[in-house]
């Protein structure tokens, strides 16, 4: 196989090696069920509590706020549902954004036709919230704010701390989808008064499979996966030990690194943006240019479409993701680009790459190069290319 | 998730280009959609059709029927041409995946605008060819319901 450059670490990560090697004990050797009353099984049930002491010690929170899912998008329903059928006597409105993730959009989409009524709240041209306009939206009947710490595609960092202190004041729940900051960037859910934070492992080198909703002490929302007793109670099943440890170790890994790998990512990404916009004509950046995740770039090419784009990198071995409708299955391009203002065909040219802290400037380079070859190319076929050098003349 | 032709077609495109003063000119999709073809005809005065060229914004299938369209009109008479049917360049290109049947339409679509381009030019009528829409995509938008 041919060298290949993976830059796409939002979709999914390289799971590490010392957390492969956490895990692998919890499947042949301890593999008791945490449940059961033997030592073998109070061996995994204490592996369990230690990856759980971990995260909690991440967020700021005590480890029983800590209540392991089957991923992101389980802790997004989870939320939604829950918080709007637990909180129903109060109100049915929910306060969320157009730029969040599916498993959230969908969801209030779901309640929406279970009588929720759900306010999606603009962006403006970086990806960021009003705070004005989300204060504006609240009403009495308003029972839950979701609004993602920060963006899959555009790696926009929303105000949360700001957000929070709102809701708080409001005495409104706040739910964050943390998919792409934990372990990113710092959170502390005291101090950021969030009530509710979805996450998942494989954002962060952990393993696929596993995520966690953290739920506030005295938030009343119910179990979701009926069953056994796990999780106190409110998240039935057989614990998924070796994932739940591989999470453990993937978060710890996270936060020790983390000012380091911020350090050191944000610098390539400002590198690659840079080179990139300076060196492509006609190219503009997606998201905040400050604001964002320290490993996301995000770049609309005019009069190229992005799976064109996306097919020609892989054949140079480069991994990376677009907006373009082709990508998504619909004919609409990316709703979070819509959002930002991006008209289709610019939408339709965007390109995603997500850097990890083993990227090296080398493969930057190369890719940079790629991407001015590959562009020209489409551009040499592209007919709303032809007509805009026609208007030139 | 390409056939082998769709990448072969797609990484080496045929017929790739603009042709000066073509004798028919047509450009089908829109951009909000993410796909536009425009397909040059050079027909000589025996009706064949001795060049054709194509430029297109769009995906992997949307370069590559693009690319088959062209090569399946090239050296045909108009009557042959208008033959050429969206299903001809799927089969052609051992197939496309159900979400990309669309762009094989495009081609389609766009090699009847341009020979409808010609007609109106030389004012002449092309039996059995349509005007074309000038949105392929129309009223095609219907949202499958969930969950």
């Amino acid at each position: 196989m041919k060298k290949m450059i993976y830059l796409d670490n939002a979709a999914t990560t390289k799971t590490s090696p010392e957390v492969v090697e956490a895990m692998l004990p919890y499947f042949s050797e301890v593999y008791g069920n945490p449940s059961s009353i033997y030592e073998l099984a109070s061996s995994a049930k204490n592996a369990v509590d230690g990856a759980r002491g971990e995260i909690a010690g991440v967020l700021n929170c005590e480890p029983e706020n800590i209540y392991f899912t089957a991923g992101g998008t389980e802790a997004d329903n989870w939320a939604l549902k829950a918080a709007f059928e637990a909180y129903g006597t109060k109100g049915n409105h929910i306060i969320t954004t157009k730029i969040e993730h599916h498993a959230i959009l969908h969801t209030c989409e779901y309640l929406e036709k279970r009588g929720a009524r759900i306010t999606y709240l603009d962006v403006d041209e970086n990806g960021l919230v009003d705070i004005k306009e989300l204060e504006a939206a609240i009403t009495e009947d308003t029972i839950l704010i979701s609004i993602m710490f920060a963006n899959n595609e555009i790696g926009t960092i929303q105000p949360v701390a700001q957000i929070g202190q709102i809701a708080r004041e409001h005495g409104i729940l706040f739910h964050t989808d943390a998919v792409q900051a934990f372990g990113q960037v710092p959170i502390d859910v005291k101090a950021m008064n969030i009530d509710m934070l979805s996450s998942s492992a494989h954002k962060i080198k952990g393993p696929k499979g596993i995520g966690f909703l953290y739920i506030r002490k005295g938030v009343k929302i119910r179990s979701f996966i009926h069953g056994g007793a796990q999780e106190r109670k409110r998240r039935a099943g057989t614990e998924n030990v070796p994932g739940i440890v591989g999470y453990g170790r993937a978060a710890r890994l996270a936060a020790d690194t983390m000012e380091e790998r911020r350090r050191k990512e944000t610098q390539m990404r400002d590198y690659l943006i840079h080179r990139i916009l300076k060196e492509v004509p006609y190219t503009r950046l997606n998201g905040h240019p400050e604001r964002r995740l320290p490993n996301n770039v995000n770049i609309s090419f005019r009069f190229v479409e992005g799976e064109s784009l996306l097919i020609m990198l892989d054949m140079e071995g480069i991994c990376a993701s677009s907006g373009s409708a082709c990508t998504s299955g619909s004919l609409d391009p990316s709703h979070v680009l819509l959002a930002i203002g991006l008209p289709h065909e610019i939408a339709h040219g965007s390109l995603r790459l997500t850097l990890s802290d083993e990227t090296t400037k080398e493969e930057l380079d190369f890719v940079i190069e790629q991407i001015k070859k590959i562009v020209e190319r489409l551009r040499s076929m592209s007919p709303l290319y032809e007509d805009f050098i026609k208007r030139q003349v | 998730m390409y056939s082998e032709k769709v990448m072969d077609h797609f990484q080496n495109p045929r017929n790739v280009g603009e042709i000066e003063n073509a004798s028919g000119v047509g450009t089908v999709g829109n951009a909000k959609c993410g796909d536009i073809m425009r397909i040059y005809l050079d027909i000589d005065e025996n009706k064949i059709i001795r060049d054709c060229k194509f430029k297109t914004f769009g995906c992997g299938a949307a370069v590559a029927t693009s690319s088959m369209a062209t090569e399946l009109v090239k050296g045909k008479s108009i009557e042959e041409a208008l033959k050429v049917t969206n299903k001809a360049v799927m089969e052609a290109l051992d197939g496309l995946p159900p979400v990309k049947v669309h762009c094989s339409l495009l081609a389609e679509e766009a090699i009847h605008a341009a020979l409808w381009d010609y007609a109106e030019k030389h004012g002449i009528k092309i039996d059995g060819l349509e005007k074309p829409k000038s949105d392929i995509h129309e009223g095609e938008e219907e949202e499958e319901e969930e969950y």
